[in-house]
């Protein structure tokens, strides 16, 4: 473990903004991407129902 | 060995490479889950300050990953691209669509993750670096794949006129970094060493290593999601999917 | 052989009489560079710094400008289909109309760069290079940019779509163009540069009338 606090965990030593902007962005984009992909995936799904049906 | 190749054939057929991609994810998605957790585990609480960078350099243990993934993506969509134009087979249209965002997305966070670590080092969001600068037109690559697949409707002349532009894509690679490495040197002033990696640690490489295969599984599960999706959308007509609706 | 020259012979008569179109060109080309002055100021020193890159994203753009009529106007009329299926070889015909869109769309710019180098206050023997670098390298701009018109062939937004296919694939002519000039500026050999810009030339005039082919063939299925 190398922090002494949740204080100094949090601010990076001064270099918060550029580490948890840089983690953020990846864990923003990580969990968005598979939410869309899982969006589309249900649009198809419960389209497709009707489809065969007509 | 000409059981293998008969096996390989089977599931470049859209029917039965679906379930097979359906069974897949859920193992992709878990190990993505284990080895990010894991590779954020060792990069911010395990590995050990950097002398020179302090903190900033953890920014490495998703930088890193993102920029060889962007880079490995596009090299696997060139590989699908000559097996779609070379053997006309419909799944490798489709998987090049399929990890065409992915790759444009880690390109993205490569640039933004980039530009985060170059301001507290450098003292400057934007280098002219030759890296840098290769990832950009990469990621431009990229954009134009997309935007070339989704003004085309035909989905047959959306595959293979995008497997050509992503063949021509990798093939130029190497002379665009060439090239912009050649302007970069004649350049001096400007740039600023990115070669001069900082001493790492053990730790340090390890994290980055489980955060990349993170990555790569990651990238896997969410291609083959997509993949999925595309083939529904595309073979919504066709019998097997009628048969196969309830699953 | 044959359908090269035939290609050529056509399309060369099509633009003569239609003028406007390479003279469009060619105009946007002298508008644009002598915008640039205007935006950064007149100071001599910087305008001869920048010109070697303004002149080469000129060119760069109004080669640019031509490359959707090259082979859209054809497709139109089912001229292009007719090429397709005619025994001819595709990419004969091809590189006949790659050749034409040059002499259309790059060779009055080469022509009209001294001119304009001039303008920027480059100096006499820099301004020959600069026709060098731009004489190897606008056909290259023509030989990739057919491939842009060709995957786009037909589709909505083609214009726009084209350059933010084709731009990227022109960086490597524009670094070793533009650095050609720059160097001689410097007082440095150009030789690499124009070396490096002349076998890319080489390779893509090879190569691109068969990859264009491919991507007409995709386009008319």
């Amino acid at each position: 473990m190398q922090w002494n606090s949740w204080q100094e965990f949090l601010t990076m030593r001064g270099y918060g903004l550029y580490v948890w902007g840089s983690f953020g962005a990846c864990a923003v984009a990580m969990i968005l991407e598979p939410l869309w992909v899982r969006n589309r995936w249900n649009a198809i799904r419960t389209r497709q129902p009707r489809q065969e049906r007509s | 060995m000409s059981n293998s190749i008969i096996n390989w054939f089977k599931y470049a057929s859209p029917a039965s490479f679906y379930p097979l991609a359906g069974r897949m994810i859920p193992w992709f998605s878990w190990l993505a889950v284990v080895l990010i957790a894991s590779g954020v585990w060792l990069g911010l609480f395990v590995a050990p300050t950097d002398a020179q960078q302090s903190e900033g350099y953890r920014i490495i243990f998703v930088h890193v990953p993102a920029s060889w993934m962007s880079m490995f993506i596009y090299c696997v969509m060139a590989f699908w691209s000559a097996l779609g134009l070379a053997f006309n087979t419909r799944l490798s249209g489709m998987m090049t669509a399929a990890l065409a965002p992915t790759g444009a997305m880690f390109a993205f966070l490569s640039l933004w993750t980039g530009a985060l670590w170059g301001k507290p080092m450098w003292g400057t969001w934007w280098v002219w670096d030759a890296r840098l600068t290769s990832q950009l037109i990469l990621f431009f690559l990229y954009l134009g794949f997309i935007a070339l697949q989704s003004a085309i409707d035909d989905p047959r002349r959306a595959d293979r006129a995008g497997a050509l532009l992503a063949l021509v894509g990798v093939v130029n690679i190497p002379v665009i970094y060439f090239s912009v490495q050649w302007w970069n040197t004649l350049h001096q002033g400007a740039s600023v060493s990115l070669t001069k990696a900082p001493s790492m640690a053990h730790v340090m490489l390890e994290g980055m290593l489980v955060m990349a295969l993170g990555f790569w599984s990651y990238a896997i599960a969410v291609a083959l999601t997509r993949v999925r999706c595309i083939i529904l959308e595309r073979e919504i007509t066709s019998e097997w999917i009628k048969r196969n609706a309830v699953e | 052989m044959n359908g090269f020259v035939m290609a050529l012979r056509r399309d060369m008569v099509l633009a003569l009489r239609h003028k406007s179109e390479w003279l469009t060109a060619l105009f946007f080309f002298v508008i644009v560079t002598n915008l640039l002055p205007l935006g950064v100021g007149p100071e001599a020193s910087l305008l001869r710094k920048i010109a070697p890159g303004v002149l080469w994203i000129g060119a760069l753009l109004s080669t640019l400008l031509g490359l959707p009529r090259l082979f859209a106007p054809d497709h139109a009329d089912g001229t292009l289909e007719q090429m397709a299926l005619s025994p001819i070889p595709l990419p004969w015909l091809v590189a006949g109309k790659i050749v034409a869109h040059w002499l259309v769309c790059g060779l009055p710019v080469v022509l009209m760069a001294p001119l304009l180098g001039l303008q920027f206050d480059l100096p006499v023997r820099s301004l020959g290079l600069l026709v060098v670098s731009l004489m190897l390298g606008t056909p290259l701009l023509s030989a990739i940019g057919a491939l842009g018109a060709a995957l786009t062939l037909g589709l909505r937004g083609g214009g726009a779509l084209l350059s933010l296919l084709i731009l990227p694939l022109y960086i490597p002519a524009l670094i070793f163009g533009a650095g050609a000039v720059e160097a001689d500026l410097a007082g440095i050999s150009a030789q690499g540069h124009l070396s490096l810009l002349g076998a890319i030339l080489v390779v893509s005039v090879f190569f691109s009338p068969w990859v264009t082919s491919m991507a007409l063939r995709i386009a008319l299925e």
